[in-house]
């Protein structure tokens, strides 16, 4: 085994775990934990399975078969800060909305805040 | 007139959305409630200035947001609030005193006819004596040319923060209401709903206290962001 190889089963096999936990203890939610996973198994198959990311690889057309697990770190990076994008607009929107719908409320029930000057 | 109007008068709200005008506040409202018998709500949106206090001496019913989520969602609290209390008409002005409170009837005027859904207010109709800045007016070309050519309306001011609206389209802005610059992107949403838009002339005054929002950078981040917005209010699916 090269020392590539070596280090990508390392270093994705500690990606896996560490997720794993943090969704264990409650630190990570689960469909946050979905990208991580799926992309820290993938690497650390093909780091394990050393012919099929050879054949993988040169059937895309790459010569050297260990870029092709850097195309896929990207590619999975890519895809969790989109899904990030997404969620933070779905915040935005729901704090604008709390934002209002206490607004309302407030004046309704005629209540003044400390902060409302 | 609109169904259901006849026979009562209308309940005419007036929205001011205010951030950090403490200054200028309680006199507009002052002079508002002196001519009309309409309800002044004032939005302050998370002003760290008296603005709220100011507002509520001078009489006016005051939304207070906890923070500033600019000037799309405060107006938008102020729909929501009209709609919830079931007013018939609503009218916007600015908050820091740049329009005039005695063209408030010109813009309601064709709305208790009947004959529009939205009237805007445009400062580039008649000899209103506008003079705005060379990026500003430019920004209000490119907008017009924007809207003008998506939509067949024959905008001159796309960019008024002065208008008012009729029930349906509060109760639709109350859902749909963007962020920034939302007059412009307001002309496609009533494009789509096939509102029957009126501008009528206007005046508008240099800003009396406070700062205006728009500096050079920001100035072509809300271009980009609006044209884009605007693009894609075309295309999207309201449900």
């Amino acid at each position: 085994m090269s020392r590539v190889t070596i280090l990508s089963i390392v270093a994705s096999a500690a990606l896996l775990l560490y997720i794993l936990e943090m969704v264990r203890r409650r630190k990570l939610r689960e469909e946050y934990s979905i990208l991580w996973l799926a992309g820290s198994v993938v690497i650390l198959v093909l780091s394990l399975k050393q012919d099929w990311l050879v054949g993988i690889s040169h059937a895309v057309g790459i010569v050297y078969p260990p870029s092709f697990l850097f195309l896929v770190g990207i590619l999975f990076i890519l895809l969790i800060l989109i899904h990030f994008s997404i969620t933070i607009s779905k915040l935005h929107m729901m704090n604008k909305k709390m934002a209002q719908e206490i607004t309302l409320i407030k004046e309704s029930a005629k209540i003044t805040f400390s902060g409302d000057r | 007139m609109n169904p259901g109007m006849e026979g009562t008068s209308p309940r005419i709200l007036v929205i001011l959305p205010a951030y950090q005008e403490e200054r200028s506040i309680g006199g507009l409202v002052r002079s508002l409630r002196e001519r009309y018998p309409y309800d002044a709500l004032v939005v302050n949106d998370g002003s760290t200035d008296n603005t709220g206090d100011a507002a509520r001496e001078a009489d006016a019913i005051v939304l207070n947001l906890p923070c500033n989520l600019g000037i799309g969602g405060a107006v938008q609290t102020g729909f929501l609030y009209a709609k919830d209390r079931g007013y018939d008409v609503v009218v916007r002005i600015d908050g820091d005193g740049q329009h005039e409170v005695e063209d408030i009837p010109k813009v309601l005027e064709p709305i208790l006819a009947g004959r529009a859904d939205a009237v805007i207010g445009s400062r580039f109709l008649g000899e209103t004596g506008y003079r705005g800045s060379i990026p500003r007016i430019f920004g209000i070309r490119f907008f017009r040319l924007l809207v003008n050519l998506t939509t067949g309306y024959r905008v001159t001011d796309p960019t008024s923060g002065f208008f008012a609206i009729n029930r349906r389209l509060v109760a639709f802005y109350s859902d749909h209401y963007p962020s920034d610059y939302p007059e412009v992107d307001a002309y496609i949403l009533m494009h789509r709903l096939k509102a029957r838009t009126v501008e009528v002339p206007v005046r508008m005054y240099d800003r009396e206290e406070g700062n205006s929002s728009i500096t050079p950078f920001r100035a072509v981040y809300y271009m980009v962001k609006v044209t884009l917005s605007y693009l894609i209010n075309c295309i999207r699916r309201f449900g």
